[in-house]
């Protein structure tokens, strides 16, 4: 057996300043996450906590994956997709309750309406080229509008889906469910395959770059790495197991999540996203059709919409005039705090899925230890603009 | 002799990598014209960036002594204090604002909280009165051309009290007419006793406006023609300081290259300007290029090299191209796109990398890969592996100088920045290579490598056009060259008859015939 030559030259050296920086957002979360679960006496860390904490944030996830694609292409942004939630809801809560048109077909009528708004509000921003924030405050203004509107037919302008308990199955409850407290097994073996998953991944690749002599990191960076990403994973899967099993919405946000993963670290099309949004003008001369980018940005954003207002439809079980309110506020939050440049072109999937769980936490927290909604809002606006002002800053330094 | 107004001493001043300008001593005498002439980036523009303030005191070395004092500009407002005042070759003005508030923008009269604005256009008036416009300073800007423009940049300046004005290209956007208006202004305006500096690639203007003429070549000031005598001083004079460098060396030798059947052929090649579809910018070119063979074209700045290149490359430039292409023999259309261009296996490796070249936030691995990305990935996905390996390989090949290819391409210097450029257009493996000013702004060894490569394309049987505003590289790298003024070609040489002075000669026949 030949032995593998390791070439010192190849190997990173772990920067301690360069790693703080890098992994900063994850090291905020950690002891954000601490500092409330001191503050409530242990509540934060609860199973019913980390059952919460993914029912709540589903859309924000899911909005995310969307909103980063925008963002991508330059800074730009979706200011329609609450309102749209609404819309769809209110369509849906039509189909099924009014017209009594069945599950399926109501899902797959609902998706053609995203993409039907996606195609247009698509060809509008890369086509007529008006600026996407002003085509999407239209939807904005409008849709809430109409949503409300048709919502009208319902006396409390509010249509339950408590009668279709199979569309509230795809999105809502927990898989295999058992009762709270006792140990769910698919669960926690979901958690321990995902957990060696990822182990197998990160050592996979290092075996593979060291074979190529591609750089690597230090031995003990890659543990410390698996170390940590198993143990996240099955302290989560353990306190689901625990609080009943893997919430079904979890599902719909794994494979968003690890498919816009996917496809914004390993297609020519994620990279066509990036290089856009880094130089628009390198990119069209380099044979980049920017206009197709920008278009794909919004109707992919409109399709993650309606999904994301399904799982909100499902959450509340109903369809209602107010649902939607802020997400699209809170979507571009999680990509910002997540280290999605504001001015586009650099950002990645897992950050913004750190800063969603941030902004999660941070809400779940200020809500368990009873601080004023107000001033929720307020704290929530600080961290946002100190997310900006670090990322900005550490860039700074860099030079 | 006169009294010395303005002597810059010992002036150095270095950009990280590049010297921009050596020792440079320069003196100005009150109420003279000056003349500032050389080629770009011979270092006219940094050096009056320097007098001005914009470079502050302490990023230079040397001094700048002013009517017998040694200043120290922090900032523009310094040196505007003082009465020196620069007028840049893009115009600076707003144009949604009226003539009277672009004068006094930054400089407004009356109190802090409150513009006097009797005082502003009444005081503006009577500037514009004194560089001969007529109209109100209530117009606005936008409602009046190019050439009236340049003169409310003049006023703009006489409104700040100037003692010494330098304007930088003035007539450069003017016609003939406006052009020779704008020079007699500034006989004019001497005769009152004003100081001016004058920097102009227009040699005829030079020689009819200056009384000394300063040469500057390579960061150094190489001499000073008087230009008071009877006769003006000869453009050809003038040229032999411009260019007269030692050229040993410079260029590496192609040797052995066999030039093959002609790749390339554009004929009656026409381009519109793309804001203003009246305007021609490129007016009935035709050229062709072989395999093999590097075919140079040299002109000015302005003179549409840039905006041809881009019209071929998949018209990437301009509206109501017309004109007939035709690669190896063939004739074809390229629809309107670089994908498609690229398709036929044309690259136009930009001039301005920073600007439309890279993508700086991103590493010298996704750079190179970025116009051939199907070539490393399988059904859209990207082969990690293939695309390290290929930038790898490129790194090698071209020497970029970079600890690894995942390095982002913001932190490289120049000249390896203008390697990753190449790399990323080589990796397309086009037949035709379009190289825009390929050297601009790298220092004297990357260059150097830089024609190597080109020299490697042509072997390799590209066909290489390369566009240059440096007459010397131009000269020592063509195989044959085409010479472009104001959207024409204006003459074809080989390269074995061509020479600096008569290149020039034929650009400033062109101009004058216009």
């Amino acid at each position: 057996m030949e032995k593998t030559v390791v070439n010192q030259s190849n190997i990173r050296k772990a920067d301690p300043v360069s790693l703080l920086k890098k992994n900063a957002m994850l090291i905020i979360l950690v002891l954000v996450y601490i500092f409330f679960t001191a503050m409530t006496g242990g509540r934060m860390f609860r199973p019913n906590s980390f059952a919460a904490l993914i029912n709540q944030n589903a859309y924000v996830y899911i909005l995310g994956c969307g909103m980063l694609m925008c963002m991508l292409t330059g800074g730009n942004i979706d200011l329609s997709c609450g309102a749209f939630v609404c819309l769809i809801g209110a369509m849906g809560g039509m189909m099924m309750v009014y017209w009594g048109m069945g599950t399926a077909l109501s899902i797959v009528a609902l998706l053609a309406i995203g993409i039907a708004y996606g195609c247009a509000l698509g060809a509008i921003i890369a086509y007529v080229r008006v600026p996407p924030w002003i085509a999407t405050l239209a939807g904005y203004l409008a849709f809430r509008g109409l949503g409300t509107a048709i919502l009208g037919v319902s006396s409390t302008n509010s249509i339950s889906f408590n009668n279709n308990q199979d569309f509230l199955s795809i999105f809502s409850g927990t898989l295999f469910r058992t009762p709270e407290g006792q140990m769910n097994w698919p669960c926690l073996i979901v958690g321990i395959v995902a957990a060696a998953m990822v182990v197998l991944l990160i050592f996979r690749n290092r075996t593979v770059r060291l074979k190529k002599g591609y750089e690597v990191d230090e031995l003990k960076m890659d543990v410390a790495k698996s170390v940590l990403g198993a143990a996240v994973i099955l302290l989560m899967m353990y306190k689901l197991a625990l609080s009943g099993g893997i919430p079904t919405v979890l599902v719909w946000v794994g494979l968003v999540v690890l498919f816009y993963s996917f496809i914004t670290s390993k297609t020519t099309i994620g990279r066509h996203f990036y290089v856009v949004g880094g130089n628009i003008e390198a990119a069209r001369l380099s044979g980049v059709n920017t206009k197709r980018i920008m278009f794909i940005a919004y109707l992919n954003m409109a399709i993650l919409t309606t999904i994301a207002a399904m799982t909100t439809m499902t959450r509340f079980t109903a369809a209602n005039a107010d649902a939607g309110k802020n997400f699209e506020m809170d979507a571009i939050s999680a990509c910002v705090v997540g280290g999605v440049s504001a001015s586009g072109g650099a950002g990645t999937v897992l950050g913004m899925v750190i800063g969603a769980t941030l902004i999660g936490v941070i809400n779940l927290g200020m809500f368990q230890v009873n601080l004023d909604a107000n001033y929720q809002r307020v704290v929530k606006g600080f961290v946002l603009l100190a997310a900006v002002v670090f990322d900005i800053l550490s860039k700074k330094k860099q030079r | 002799m006169a009294k010395i107004l303005l002597e810059m001493k010992d002036i150095t001043k270095t950009f990280p990598g590049v010297k921009a300008l050596d020792n440079v001593n320069f003196k100005v005498e009150e109420g003279e014209i000056h003349a500032l002439v050389g080629e770009n980036g011979a270092g006219k523009s940094t050096l009056m960036n320097v007098l001005s303030g914009i470079y502050p005191y302490g990023t230079y070395e040397g001094d700048i002594i002013y009517n017998g004092n040694v200043c120290k500009f922090n900032n523009i407002k310094d040196s505007e204090k003082l009465g020196i005042v620069i007028i840049h070759q893009e115009l600076a003005l707003v144009p949604e604002m009226t003539i009277g508030e672009n004068m006094y923008l930054g400089n407004e009269c009356g109190h802090k909280f409150a513009i006097d604005w009797n005082t502003t256009y009444s005081e503006a008036d009577k500037y514009l009165k004194m560089v001969g416009l007529s109209e109100s300073s209530k117009t606005q800007v936008k409602d009046i051309g190019t050439g009236k423009q340049q003169l409310v940049e003049i006023a703009k300046a006489l409104a700040k009290n100037a003692k010494l004005l330098i304007l930088d290209e003035p007539t450069s956007s003017l016609n003939e007419e406006d052009s020779r208006a704008l020079l007699d202004l500034m006989l004019g305006f001497k005769k009152q006793g004003m100081t001016m500096i004058i920097i102009s690639h227009k040699l005829n203007e030079v020689a009819y406006v200056a009384d000394t003429i300063t040469v500057v070549r390579d960061g150094a000031t190489i001499e000073t023609i008087d230009n008071r005598g009877d006769e003006p001083v000869s453009e050809e004079r003038i040229i032999k300081g411009m260019v007269g460098r030692e050229m040993t060396n410079r260029f590496p030798k192609r040797e052995g290259v066999e030039i093959g059947s002609t790749m390339l052929e554009v004929s009656h090649w026409t381009v519109h300007h793309p804001l203003y579809p009246e305007r021609k910018v490129v007016d009935d070119v035709s050229m062709y290029v072989r395999k093999g063979e590097v075919v140079g074209i040299y002109g000015l700045m302005g003179a549409g090299r840039t905006e041809l290149a881009m019209s071929i490359f998949g018209q990437t430039y301009g509206t109501h191209i017309t004109g007939d292409m035709k690669i190896n023999g063939q004739t074809v259309k390229i629809k309107k796109g670089a994908d498609d261009a690229i398709k036929h296996k044309i690259a136009y490796v930009t001039e301005d990398r920073k600007g439309n070249g890279l993508v700086l936030s991103q590493s010298i691995k996704v750079n190179t890969s970025l116009a051939h990305l199907d070539a490393i990935s399988n059904h859209m996905v990207i082969d990690g592996d293939k695309e390290y390996a290929v930038a790898e390989e490129y790194r090698r090949k071209l020497k970029t100088k970079t600890p690894t290819v995942e390095q982002l391409v913001g932190n490289l210097s120049g000249g390896n920045q203008q390697k990753v450029l190449l790399a990323k257009w080589m990796f397309a493996e086009p037949d035709i290579m379009l190289l825009d000013e390929p050297t601009r702004g790298i220092d004297v060894g990357a260059k150097y490598e830089i024609y190597c490569i080109i020299n490697d394309l042509a072997a390799a049987g590209k066909s290489v056009v390369m566009i240059s505003s440096e007459l010397p590289e131009v000269l020592g790298m063509s195989d044959r060259i085409y010479i472009m003024n104001e959207g024409k070609f204006v003459g074809e040489m080989k390269a074995e008859d061509a020479t600096q002075e008569n290149i020039m000669a034929l650009i400033l026949q062109s101009g004058r015939g216009a």
